[in-house]
């Protein structure tokens, strides 16, 4: 029989219904998995195992009372350290936020605890989600479940790392140009960046507004799904939130893809492309054309692209974003005679080196004289990676390519190199200035043993099919490999 | 583009960073080589493409003009690192004039 962490948040929540287990048997449960590994992952900035236990508490209260529970009752939830929840401390990975306690919460964190879940911790992640292996992380770095020299991705590392440990059948992630699906690849895990604007952000510690979307992380897609409809709809606190309804993300979910137009991207079969990732691409490629998906290559030429465009767009905003953290409001304050002195020493003490350099490279591209060179043409990048797509998905219905070049890397191997740190992004950075979902799922183990990742990518509010297609192969191939811990 | 020191050091002062003298010389390194990257791009995007600023077709959202409850005064004071009579406080503004 399986331990309770073992268990998937569907399971979870179906023997709690039964009355088969109690609420509070699978808060301890993973309270007690978390305590046993953080010394050794550090998934976590702030576990929150009371919270959690209160919440299992007052799920088999009601349950005790014969009222129906919720879709996720009793399912404990890794949330990324990056959207505020009343009174706990919520730090963004940064110095800066170090004692932080914000005074409301997210949408999406009222949401959740609608759905049941118990909230288990704040995750780690890189510093204002900037980064791809949570190295930048002022907490210290989480370790990959699958072997503890790796990082785990990021900038949600925290969270993926905790739904591969088995320290949360499910977690919450950002993803801005590939924070999580990147982290779901190297850890084999599922991650979905739903389209921008599903999820509100209200609540959510911004870094770059135009691109920044809430998303869900799980052991398998049919949590996904659930998840995803647990915090999928409009906001009217979030002006950037989508009007249209939200469909029910488990319908049709094993309807299968007989037919389904497939396109291969061309431009991610780059020779940068690890031959191990390659390998398990090519197997998952052969596993949808047996399952009647129609594939054919397909170039979109901007691909490429996107990562230049991105690095200059991301920036931008985000040192108009981070200029908030000015020591008068909220956040750290250093020492200094008068005001300016202090924005100035403030900031210097508390953001960390990758935060100081975007916020720098951000701060260049917007300057006078600089703007239309920069930003202005970055933008205009943005318009040819959308005009590839909308070109594209008239052949076909749904766009795959590997998610990372690379499985997980080592600890410190790429953190003096911002450079190729970015190249992590390469392929997921073009849903995201499309604005587009896509999700990354388990395709098997590289020949280092390390988990690779499946990308497949749809047009604006494609999130059913999407999850159809991610289902359809994941019942193929059966459940994913899961780390030696 | 090789970014100088004295560019290195306008953008530090316009983005509040006191930065010390080894970040200096190092993000005058790497932001020039990512800038270089950058620069081969932008090259494709000539002038006949407009610019996207936001990837959906939402624009101009309103909703009724209705006052909705918002955080008391107290609690939006409650993470200010300084505060008095119900406002945030700070150092001194203007520069010592001696």
């Amino acid at each position: 029989m399986s331990e309770l962490w073992q268990l998937s948040a569907t399971e979870i929540a179906m023997r709690i219904a039964n009355g088969e287990i109690s609420a509070v048997e699978v808060a301890e449960a993973h309270n007690a998995r978390i305590e046993a590994l953080e010394p050794e992952i550090n998934a976590f900035i702030t576990p929150t195992p009371d919270i959690a236990r209160a919440q299992a508490k007052a799920i088999d209260e009601r349950r005790a009372t014969g009222a129906p529970l919720p879709p996720l009752a009793g399912v404990p939830l890794a949330l990324k350290d990056v959207i505020c929840v009343d009174g706990v401390r919520t730090t963004a990975g940064s110095r800066i936020l170090d004692a932080y306690v914000p005074p409301y919460s997210g949408t999406v964190v009222h949401m959740l605890a609608d759905a049941g879940t118990l909230l288990v911790g704040k995750a780690n992640m890189d510093e204002f989600a900037m980064g791809s292996s949570t190295e930048n992380s002022a907490y210290g770095v989480t370790k990959n479940p699958w072997d503890l020299a790796r990082v785990p991705g990021g900038s949600s590392g925290g969270s993926a790392a905790a739904v591969a440990a088995g320290m949360a059948p499910i977690g919450i992630g950002t993803d801005t140009g590939g924070s999580i699906r990147q982290p779901a690849s190297l850890c084999g895990v599922v991650g979905m960046k739903p389209t921008y604007g599903r999820v509100s952000r209200y609540g959510l510690i911004a870094f770059a507004s135009s691109l920044d979307q809430i998303g869900p992380f799980a052991r398998n897609v049919r949590d996904t799904a659930l998840l995803l409809n647990a915090i999928a709809g409009h906001d009217p606190k979030d002006s950037t939130s989508i009007p249209d309804p939200v469909p029910q993300y488990l319908d049709g979910l094993d309807a299968g893809i007989d037919g389904l137009r497939i396109g291969i991207v061309k431009e991610s079969l780059s020779e940068g492309t690890q031959p191990g990732v390659a390998g398990r691409f090519k197997d998952a490629i052969e596993t949808l054309t047996s399952l009647g998906g129609e594939v054919e290559e397909v170039s979109l030429p901007s691909f490429a692209h996107a990562l230049s465009a991105y690095y200059l767009i991301a920036p931008a905003e985000c040192s108009s974003n981070l200029a908030r953290y000015d020591g008068v409001r909220y956040g750290m304050r250093a020492d200094a005679p008068t005001v300016s002195e202090m924005n100035a020493r403030t900031r210097a003490q508390g953001f960390g080196d990758e935060v100081k350099r975007r916020v720098m490279l951000g701060t260049y591209a917007l300057s006078a004289g600089y703007y239309d060179a920069y930003y202005g043409k970055a933008q205009k990048v943005r318009t040819l990676v959308i005009r590839d797509f909308d070109e594209a998905y008239q052949k076909f219905d749904i766009l795959v390519s590997p998610t990372s070049p690379t499985t997980a890397f080592k600890i410190g191997e790429k953190a003096d190199d911002p450079l190729a740190m970015y190249l992590n992004d390469l392929f997921t950075i073009p849903s995201n200035l499309a604005g587009a979902p896509a999700i990354s799922i388990p395709c098997g183990l590289a020949e280092d043993g390390l988990p690779v990742g499946l990308q497949i990518m749809g047009p604006l509010l494609s999130e059913s099919l999407l999850l159809r297609a991610a289902f359809a192969y994941e019942s193929a191939r059966g459940p994913a490999e899961r780390p030696p811990l | 583009m090789a970014l100088t020191k004295e560019q290195v050091l306008h953008v530090a002062k316009l983005a509040r960073l006191a930065l010390s003298d080894d970040e200096i010389e190092k993000f005058q390194r790497q932001l020039s080589v990512i800038l270089d990257h950058a620069e081969k791009v932008m090259a494709l995007a000539d002038d006949g493409v407009p610019a996207t600023a936001h990837a959906l077709p939402l624009s101009n959202v309103f909703r009724e003009d209705v006052a909705e409850p918002c955080l008391p005064q107290d609690k939006a004071l409650s993470t200010a690192p300084e505060s008095e009579q119900g406002r945030f406080k700070v150092p001194r503004i203007m520069e010592d004039p001696t």
